[in-house]
Formats: structure tokens, C-alpha cells, sequence
């Protein structure tokens, strides 16, 4: 086997992780804040895909206004989430919330479906078409630009949890949210403001990924699936171990293809999940002492 | 007792008009995917057997009788198409039937109409729907062996001999596949390489590459929108020269424009409904497929698709074989579908047997390329 082809197995892996990556970050952001799996996670990422191609050719705005435009919808989307249908649920029991997140993709699908049609829809890349080689493996512009801006938007997570007082207020209430009320933080809000950021992480995750992969009204589901595995691999509550599970499973599922059959693609990720829940409950990443009481 | 005399009364009403007008009118029922993940196929399949209906009864029925077609959508799920079929059956009483969309929900009502000995012409691919023959099903579309054997002509008469497949591993997919296994090494060709990608993958680049080092002279493709789209965008990205085959799968417009620029020399068998402008002019189907393009756009404002033509070859054969035996019970549409010779249809020209129930061959494909984000026909 030689180098071209395992640095090309490892970038369409790495390229393809990061949307996992990406979907993963925003069910740890809402989870951390309320306990809930988000499951319109992978909605989000489609619609950031499926505004970005509507904007941009329907409304005949260049590339980059439109993306723009789709993420903004797409937090507003998650704003308007938790205000219509998990607020007026607040105090309820953390599965009936799920299955609330659940009723609301299949509206979001359904939604997109309706006025935006069944057809599988492109987007032009961001800068130029052109392959690079790159030691015999050919990497196209856009794979540079998906893996900068999930890095980017790590970097900008980071520091947005470590260094501001918002950052800090959504982690106090993802600790303990009477503790957080008594000290004067708005939880309301700041659950709030968990679904704005992991909606609008969703929808960058969408936008960037598809002048690569197309996009269409259901891509949310598959998506949504693998990147909850990711967040499973990488430990339930670590957004940088979700991020790095995504990544894992990328690339994981692009070796798998590559060296011994494509035909158990998805397989391999998921045999990989299985084992390490096996050998490490908590995942890679994440701290056994999760447990509340 | 009261009560019951009163439900009694209002089951006999609700039966009664169906018994009624059992006379005077041919029921054909429809069961149709036109929501769900096959509504692609589905919606043009629906449309075009309302349009129709109307064009049908305008001009004055079949044998003087007024042509009713019932359609249910089965949401593209196996559970809701038997459904649908078992209340076309038992409620409505359809004389015939047509459906269902996909080859999986074919399969699944099959028993039905074979059980309560109704004719059922189907607008799905698989061969498996009419191999081994069952009397009363039906087929329209092309068989994949069709689509194959046009491209194997093709590839042996450029000289490849090495030939890779890539197919997705749906039912689509993997019928496809089988087929490839089969007649590649029946035409004398190799196949150096059988790689598989999922409905929903988004990045083919590790199967393209594995593809490459086996260094074939052509690629087959078996696949519907997106999966083939991904993969001739892979193929330009990876700088691929090897020539790359597409399947019927991806027929339609919406791949070149998925493609972009990607789909340019790509080659694929098309039925001739997708270059009806270019086919010759002495050819039997040239008028139809003009008119039935015409008709359709002007009444929907969409652009037509091959399939909605496989409806409309469904509904006209059943037609065909009404007037042929001046009858419209199930046994006697049954028995003259059989006997169907050159139809022209929208798919081909159907040339029925006992042994052949969907009466088509490999001259129902040309071969075309995609040149200048438009299909050329290569060869006739």
C-alpha cells in the first residue's frame, strides 16, 4: 500500500469526521445544559446545507452572503426551539423532552421537504475546484476549508467556555442548575443560548460540508446517528471529545473502506463504538464519574 | 337491535355504490410512492396517470366505458403499498392493477394480486419481478440486464478489458450488481475490482482509490442521485482518466446538475424518452415521446421524467389489452397482455410472451455521453 493512497484515505476520513465532529459538538453543548440528547441535532446541520443552496440560488445572493444568512436562520431555528416546545415543557421528565426533540426533527423534515422539495441539491465550493497533490493523494480545496473551520470553531468554543462569563454561566448551570439559579444566572437563558450555539455549530458543520457532499432534506438522519455515535465514542459531555470521536469515526470508516472491504463501511465504526463502550464505558475521553444522584 | 339495523343500513349504503357502478365504469387501481424516499419516481408515475385519465375519458373511454384509476400512496413503505393493495382488491374491486414504484414494495403486493387472480403491471426495475414468470405480473421499465448488456457492447467495442464496478449497496444497487457478476465474464471481460458504497455516503474517494490501484480500463457505476454525483466528483478529484459508466439509475437532469462538471464524458444507457429530440425521425417512438413530453409539461410545468413513462407504458398496455380481447375481466386482461406484440411505448416496444412479462430488450437503451452538461447520443 502506498503513501498517496493512505494520506487520500486519511484526508477524505479526517474530512468527512469533522462533520461527525461538528454534529457531536452540538449534542454535548445541549446535553451540558439540560440533560438532553438533542435529536433535531442532525436537523440543524441540514438545514444550515439546505438554506445555504435555497439562499444562494433562489434568491441569486453569491456563495458567501448565503451562507452566512443560512447560519443565522438556522441559530434563530434553534432559538425558536427552545422557546416553542422545550420551554413550556421545562420540568419534565429528560424523555419526554428527547421525545419532543425527536417530534421536532421529523417537523423540520418535514417542513424543509414541503417547501424546499425531495431533490438531492449542490453548492458551489467555497474557493477554487482544483485538486491539490499532496504526496500522491489528491485533497480538494474544500476538504482545507472543512478541516480550518471545525478547528476554528473548537478554538472559538474553548475559549467561549474558559474565558467568558457566558462561557462560565452555561458550564455552572450544566453542573448544577439550582446552585447556578441561587447565584443569580439565568438558566432559562442560558439553555436557551445552548441551543443557539449548537444549532448554529450544526449549521457550519452543514454549510461547509456540502459543496463536497450534496445535500437534501434527510441527510439530518444519518448524520445526526453518526454523530451521536461520535459523542458516545468520544465521552457523553466532552465537547472536545465529541470532536474527536467524529474525526475517529471518519476516519475509522474511510481505512476500513480502503484497506479491507467497503462493503462494511459502517460496520467498522460501529464495531469500533461497541468495543471501546465494552472496555470503557464512559467513552475515550470522557470521566467515569459522570454519574448524578 | 336498533342501533345494529342502523349500522347495518350504513354498511349496505357504502357498499351498495361500488357494486352499482361495477358496470359502467373500468377501475384500475394504482399503488404509487408518491411521498417518501422514491417520490422522485413516484410523483411523475402519479401525474401521469391522472393526466391520463382525463385524456383517456376525453376521448371517450375504453370500449365506451368511463376509465376510473384509483391511486394510493404508500408513502414509499412495504406495510402501507399491501395495504393499499389489499383495499384496491377487496373495497374497490379494480379490474387491474399498477404498481407499486419500487422493486421491494413490487414484491410485497405480488401475492395479493396473484391470490385474488388480478393482473398487476409493475413500474419497477427488478427482474425478480418477472423471473421466474408469475401469470399475472407485469413489468414495464428495462431490466437492469438491459442497461448491462448496452454497456458491455460498448466497453468491448472500445477494446477495455479490465473492467471495476462500484454500486450502492440499496436493492438497486445490488440487483445491479449481481447482474455485473454475472455477464462481465459472459462477455469475455474481467473485472478487476467490485467495490460498494452506502445510500447516504458522502465521500467515495477510498473505494475510487483502491479502484486505481487495480488499474482497470473502465469504471461501472450502479447507483441513484446522490451516491453517483459524489463519485463522478471524486473521480475528477482524484484526476481519474478511467473512463467511468453510469446506469439508467441516474438518467435525469438532476445528476448532470448535481455533477457539474464532474459528469462531463461521463457514459450511460438512456432510455429514449430523456433524448427524444435527437432520436432519428423514422423511429417508432419519436412522435409518442414528443407528444407525451409535450402534454406532460404543459399540464404540470415540471419537466418530464423516464418515470413517468414507465406509468403511462403501464396504463397503455392495459388499455391495449382491454380493446384487444373487448373485455375487462382481470382473466381476459391477463391472457391479451400476454399477447401484446409491437407496442410502442414510452420505455420501448413491448413484445409480450408466456415467457416474457416485460417484453422489452437492450434495444430499448441507447448509449449516450454527457457533453456540455447535455447527453449525446453515442450509439443508437
Amino acid at each position: 500500500m502506498d503513501l498517496g493512497s493512505i494520506l487520500q484515505y486519511l484526508v477524505s476520513g479526517l474530512t468527512v469526521g469533522s462533520t461527525y465532529g461538528l454534529t457531536a459538538l452540538g449534542f454535548t453543548i445541549i446535553f451540558n445544559a439540560t440533560r438532553v440528547i438533542n435529536f433535531a441535532q442532525g436537523e440543524f446541520v441540514m438545514l444550515g446545507g439546505m438554506l445555504a443552496v435555497f439562499f444562494a440560488g433562489a434568491l441569486n445572493l453569491g456563495v458567501f452572503p448565503a451562507v452566512l444568512l443560512a447560519v443565522s436562520c438556522t441559530t434563530l431555528v434553534g432559538v425558536c426551539m427552545e422557546r416553542l416546545t422545550i420551554r413550556p415543557v421545562q420540568g419534565a421528565n429528560v424523555v419526554n423532552i428527547i421525545i419532543i426533540t425527536i417530534g421536532v426533527s421529523i417537523f423540520i423534515r418535514g417542513v424543509v421537504m414541503l417547501f424546499l422539495g425531495k431533490d438531492t441539491f449542490s453548492l458551489p465550493p467555497f474557493f477554487g475546484t482544483e485538486a491539490l497533490e499532496f504526496f500522491g493523494a489528491m485533497i480538494i480545496p474544500q476538504s482545507i476549508w472543512i478541516l480550518l473551520i471545525t478547528m476554528l470553531v473548537l478554538v472559538g468554543l474553548r475559549t467561549y467556555f474558559n474565558k467568558t462569563i457566558f462561557g462560565k454561566a452555561m458550564l455552572a448551570c450544566s453542573f448544577e442548575q439550582k446552585a447556578a439559579h441561587l447565584v443569580g444566572i439565568s438558566v432559562d437563558r442560558m439553555i436557551m443560548l445552548s441551543f443557539a450555539i449548537s444549532a448554529l455549530v450544526g449549521s457550519i458543520g452543514g454549510v461547509i460540508l456540502t459543496p463536497i457532499t450534496l445535500t437534501s432534506y434527510d441527510v439530518g438522519i444519518m448524520l445526526g446517528l453518526k454523530g451521536f455515535a461520535a459523542c458516545i465514542l468520544g465521552g457523553l459531555g466532552n465537547p472536545f471529545g465529541a470532536a474527536a470521536g467524529g474525526l475517529i469515526i471518519g476516519v475509522l470508516e474511510s481505512f476500513g473502506a480502503g484497506f479491507i472491504s467497503s462493503a462494511y463501511k459502517d460496520a467498522f465504526a460501529f464495531i469500533i463504538l461497541l468495543v471501546i463502550l465494552f472496555v470503557k464505558p464512559s467513552g475515550i475521553f470522557g470521566r467515569a464519574d459522570i454519574e448524578r444522584v | 337491535m336498533r342501533k345494529g339495523l342502523l349500522v347495518l343500513v350504513v354498511m349496505l349504503a357504502i357498499l351498495m355504490p361500488v357494486k352499482a357502478s361495477a358496470g359502467d365504469t373500468i377501475k384500475i387501481g394504482a399503488v404509487v410512492s408518491v411521498t417518501g424516499p422514491a417520490s422522485f419516481l413516484g410523483e411523475p408515475e402519479r401525474n401521469t396517470l391522472v393526466m391520463l385519465q382525463d385524456q383517456i375519458n376525453d376521448s371517450g373511454g375504453i370500449l365506451g366505458k368511463k376509465l376510473e384509476i384509483i391511486i394510493y400512496d404508500d408513502e414509499t413503505e412495504v406495510n402501507k403499498a399491501v395495504l393499499a393493495a389489499d383495499r384496491l382488491i377487496r373495497r374497490d374491486r379494480v379490474q387491474a392493477g399498477i404498481g407499486g414504484t419500487t422493486s421491494g414494495n413490487t414484491l410485497a403486493i405480488i401475492s395479493n394480486f396473484t391470490r385474488a387472480e388480478i393482473p398487476l403491471v409493475s413500474m419497477a426495475a427488478a427482474e425478480r419481478i418477472v423471473d421466474p414468470v408469475n401469470p399475472w405480473i407485469f413489468k414495464t421499465p428495462q431490466s437492469d440486464r438491459h442497461a448491462v448488456t448496452r454497456i458491455l457492447d460498448h466497453a468491448k467495442d472500445q477494446g477495455y478489458k479490465r473492467i471495476a464496478i462500484i454500486t450502492v449497496s440499496d436493492g438497486f444497487g445490488q440487483a445491479g450488481r449481481e447482474v455485473l457478476r454475472e455477464l462481465v465474464p459472459e462477455m469475455g471481460l474481467t473485472m478487476v475490482s467490485d467495490e460498494i458504497y452506502g445510500p447516504r455516503d458522502t465521500d467515495m474517494t477510498s473505494q475510487l482509490t483502491r479502484i486505481r490501484n487495480q488499474n482497470p480500463d473502465a469504471i461501472i457505476c450502479w447507483g441513484t442521485n446522490p451516491g453517483p454525483a459524489v463519485i463522478a466528483r471524486n473521480r475528477q478529484q482524484l484526476r481519474l482518466d478511467i473512463p467511468l459508466y453510469m446506469s439508467h439509475g441516474v438518467a435525469s437532469r438532476r445528476f448532470i446538475e448535481l455533477a457539474g462538471n464532474a459528469s462531463e464524458g461521463l457514459l450511460l444507457p438512456l432510455g429514449r424518452l430523456s433524448v427524444a429530440e435527437q432520436i432519428p425521425d423514422d423511429h417508432p417512438q419519436k412522435q409518442l415521446l414528443l407528444d407525451y413530453i409535450a402534454d406532460y409539461e404543459s399540464r404540470f410545468n415540471t419537466p418530464v421524467s423516464s418515470f413517468g413513462g414507465y406509468a403511462w407504458d403501464a396504463m397503455m398496455l392495459i388499455k391495449e389489452a382491454i380493446e384487444m380481447g373487448e373485455s375487462a375481466e382481470p382473466q381476459d386482461i391477463r391472457d391479451n397482455l400476454e399477447k401484446i406484440q409491437g407496442f410502442v411505448g414510452t420505455g420501448g416496444i413491448f413484445n409480450m410472451s408466456p415467457e416474457d412479462h416485460n417484453g422489452l430488450d437492450e434495444t430499448s437503451f441507447v448509449m449516450a455521453r454527457i457533453v456540455d452538461q447535455d447527453w449525446e447520443i453515442v450509439s443508437e
